[in-house]
């Protein structure tokens, strides 16, 4: 059985806005999300850039334990996952009634976990830590709150693949429905700014320290010196097309195509065959020619290394085919265990809206970044109905997802 | 601390931290039904007690505390003790 697969919501919770209509007005204008926290440098962090998010309270929204179990980045998860299914057009009664999934991409919980030892540590006693740092901390915490708060009665687990976790839960969600599994399930990614959460990634020297942080995240750009840490959440509906079709759901796009891959070499240093086995794989599984994709999300962090060798990948998958790339951690910084979802996100609000990004901060290309198609500045009125969206992580874990419109 | 300044005290933090009417607690009705309380919210007892009073306890020291009335002895006897 191989059914097609559509999306049929997106909610959004980011350093460039809040939902939809705000994330677009910053990739429409430029609008970097990105700024300083002088308490990271405070506590021997190298940088402190980093996305800037405020907290959204949901006292009067969920209920007392409702909240106290949500991690940080689970209240965004929340925020984000209730703007996709009122998008979709999901209430309570249709979950009560069908079977919908949550698969959600999370790679770790810092802060809760960072308390919870400080706590017993201090104290000597084990009750103190409260009844909800257990459920704030695990790795599965997004999955287990999302499935609990919205009464999900379908497959429930957290996908942990490092910086691509969100593209992979989506592309395992593609293939649950494409087979007949499920019906419907609820995906994204999510990921915490606080100040606990990267000092250990910090350590690697990994992040920009440019003095500037509307100028620190410059994907592709020669001049990159690290990517700028951020979050939030991302959250998009997948379903059969029978199923939206059934509810009479306004349907986003389609997921085509999900290929993915193993670098099998060294745990941070991204290589050129992975990440091209990876966007092969997609294209195949999609069926579509390299001249039906008309835009493509690149993972680009601004890393040296890892701009660097998805340059090339990109370069030769598709050759002297060039449609736009971008890469819009250059508005966001890397937003990790979000970031594969988000990105699909961002993605179709440009395709929406026939627009791409300017790669912001991209000044002058280096020996691979010049061998694509990477704009400075907007392109407006660019209608495309096919895009690419790549996200690679730690370890090697590679994973691409191609979305086209629906017709 | 007086009892008064115990039941005044816990009245405040109690509905403040489970979210329900002061006017409900009184010194008879049941503990748990009345704050909605389970198992896990007894761990959260815990810290309060530990956090506001300063008493160090277990969630299974509370067996006996049936009533509002009941946990204001139980403050008073572990503050005296």
């Amino acid at each position: 059985m191989d059914r097609r697969v559509v999306i049929t919501g997106m909610g959004i919770y980011s350093c460039i806005g809040e939902n939809k209509e705000q994330v677009k007005d910053s990739l429409y204008n430029g609008k970097s999300g990105i700024g300083f926290d002088p308490v990271r440098v405070e506590m021997g962090y190298r940088s402190g850039l980093t996305g800037i998010l405020r907290k959204p309270d949901l006292k009067g929204i969920l209920d007392r334990k409702q909240r106290n179990y949500l991690p940080e980045q689970g209240l965004y998860a929340y925020v984000a996952t209730k703007e996709a299914l009122d998008q979709a057009g999901i209430d309570a009664e249709w979950l009560k009634e069908n079977e919908a999934g949550v698969l959600y991409g999370n790679d770790s919980s810092a802060e809760a976990v960072m308390a919870g030892i400080d706590t017993i540590r201090e104290k000597k006693n084990t009750q103190l830590v409260g009844s909800s740092n257990i459920f704030q901390s695990m790795n599965s915490t997004l999955t287990m709150n999302l499935a609990t708060i919205f009464g999900l009665r379908g497959i429930n687990f957290t996908v942990s693949g490092a910086c691509a976790s969100g593209s992979h839960a989506i592309g395992l969600a593609w293939l649950l429905i494409r087979q007949g599994l499920q019906d419907c399930v609820i995906c994204g990614g999510a990921e915490e700014v606080n100040k606990y959460s990267v000092g250990n990634f910090d350590a690697l020297s990994a992040f920009s320290v440019n003095p500037d942080p509307s100028k620190a995240s410059r994907p592709f750009d020669r001049n990159r010196d690290g990517l700028v840490p951020s979050g939030g959440a991302a959250t998009v509906i997948v379903e059969s097309l029978e199923s939206a079709q059934k509810r009479g759901a306004t349907i986003l796009a389609e997921v085509v195509g999900y290929g993915f891959s193993s670098n099998g070499e060294h745990i941070s240093t991204p290589n050129v065959d992975g990440p091209r086995r990876s966007l092969q794989r997609a294209i195949d599984a999609a069926g579509v020619r390299l001249e039906d994709i008309g835009y493509i999300n690149a993972h680009a962090t601004s890393t040296p290394v890892g701009d660097l060798n998805e340059a090339k990948a990109i370069h030769e998958v598709f050759g002297d085919v060039k449609p736009p790339v971008n890469s819009t951690k250059a508005f966001t910084g890397h937003e990790m265990w979000m970031s594969g979802a988000s990105e699909i996100v961002y993605s179709i609000i440009q395709m929406q809206n026939n627009f791409v990004a300017a790669n912001l901060n991209f000044e002058e290309p280096d020996e691979a970044s010049c061998h694509l198609n990477i704009p400075k500045e907007r392109i407006d009125n660019y209608e495309f109905d096919t895009f690419l969206s790549n996200s690679f992580g730690f370890g090697g874990t590679n994973s691409t997802l191609i979305i086209r419109k629906f017709k | 601390m007086t009892r008064e300044e115990i039941i005044s005290k816990s009245v405040d933090l109690l509905s403040e931290e489970f979210e329900v009417d002061p006017s409900i607690i009184t010194d008879e009705a049941p503990l748990k039904e009345t704050l909605g309380l389970d198992s896990l919210d007894l761990v959260d007892v815990v810290v309060l007690l530990d956090q506001e009073f300063g008493i160090s306890v277990k969630a299974s020291d509370f067996v006996g505390v049936k009533t509002f009335s009941d946990f204001y002895n139980f403050i008073e006897t572990r503050l005296n003790a």
